[in-house]
């Protein structure tokens, strides 16, 4: 029975991750015949925003610009170009949005380190109120002359 | 204790504080919703590296019924000149050409057909009218990779010497010509 429900699950998991592990590239005919450089190709191209659909790579989009930019990609890597030329080519066309991991600059340095930044500034903030609210409270200036007189006055019973 | 009104702003201006962050936040979105709205703003806008680039190298062959072109021929340009790619399967482009029609005596326009077969594209502009002065055709869809392009209708607006002054990925409309691309071309007269 356990074993059952494990195998189950286990074959739901695989459905749910299937889609995302089949690529778009629909026809064999544009792999590369060697398959180290058809990897290295599948890697560039996993990191390459599809510009039609922007929120999938161009190894995952069956759209027409993505299947030309697939293509040349894989010319680039069968002339032998390094990963960094590849990607610089493509930046250089379209800018750094067909990266899906963008670099790291000042606007993308401020976007991760806000939840640290926010963080650090309330525990600054509570610290100060912390220690604001526990500090002895400040002696009360002496009484006058009149204000000693009127004590006595009402202690005198 | 000692000087309680002074106490009581600080605490009010606590409270405001994320009464007003609320606030500055929700303005921020209401001017990128109405941008959206107006077409000022548009997030899946490519920012277009090629701003202020000169033209890349590409060569585009005769598209009948007009003469190809090359990146040599935008480079020695005295007077700006549109670029737009087009095809015949695309419907914004069927579209724009009213538009594009009516430009063409103020501004001189070479046109590419962008994927799209010869004659599917001859057929295109004998139906809509050609406001091309010269035409080349990118069948594999090369020269628009290069020109960064991520689909049609897009247009360039380049200026003398070939450098791109203006990009639109979008169909150009009366309001685009008249609120942008009329004094982007009176400033580029001018300099």
């Amino acid at each position: 029975m356990m074993l059952r429900r494990l195998s189950a699950l286990f074959l739901g998991c695989a459905l749910l991750l299937a889609p995302v592990l089949v690529l778009a590239v629909d026809d064999p005919s544009e792999m590369l015949p060697n398959p180290q450089e058809e990897a290295r190709a599948e890697t560039i191209g996993s990191q390459l925003r599809c510009l039609v659909c922007q929120n999938e790579s161009i190894e995952d989009s069956s759209a027409g610009l993505a299947r030309d930019l697939r293509r040349v990609v894989r010319e680039h890597v069968a002339k032998g170009e390094s990963n960094r030329q590849i990607m610089d080519w493509m930046v250089n066309r379209y800018g750094n949005f067909i990266r899906l991991s963008p670099p790291l600059s000042i606007g993308t340095l401020l976007l991760w380190s806000m939840p640290v930044l926010a963080l650090l500034l309330g525990l600054t903030t509570a610290f100060f109120a912390y220690r604001r609210r526990n500090a002895a409270p400040a002696a009360p200036p002496p009484l006058t002359a009149e204000e000693k007189a009127r004590l006595a006055d009402l202690t005198k019973d | 204790m000692s000087n309680p009104p002074e106490n009581m702003t600080r605490r009010r201006l606590l409270m405001a504080a994320p009464l007003a962050g609320a606030a500055i936040v929700g303005v921020g979105f209401w001017k990128m919703l109405s941008g959206m709205q107006h077409g000022s703003f548009n997030p899946h806008d490519i920012n277009a590296p090629v701003l202020n680039r000169p033209v890349p190298d590409f060569s585009v062959p005769d598209q009948a019924p007009g003469q190809g072109f090359s990146a040599q021929d935008l480079r020695a340009l005295t007077q700006p000149v549109l670029v737009n790619f087009f095809a015949s399967w695309c419907i914004p482009c069927l579209e724009e050409m009213p538009t594009l029609m009516g430009l063409k005596d103020d501004l001189t326009m070479w046109g590419i057909a962008y994927k799209d077969r010869p004659e599917n594209a001859a057929g295109f502009l004998k139906h809509s009218g050609n406001p091309f002065t010269r035409l080349g055709s990118d069948r594999d869809g090369r020269v628009g990779i290069d020109w960064g392009i991520s689909g049609v209708p897009e247009t360039f607006l380049i200026g003398p010497g070939g450098i791109i002054r203006w990009h639109s990925a979008a169909p150009l409309d009366v309001d685009t010509i008249r609120g942008t691309l009329v004094p982007l071309l009176e400033s580029l007269k001018k300099s």
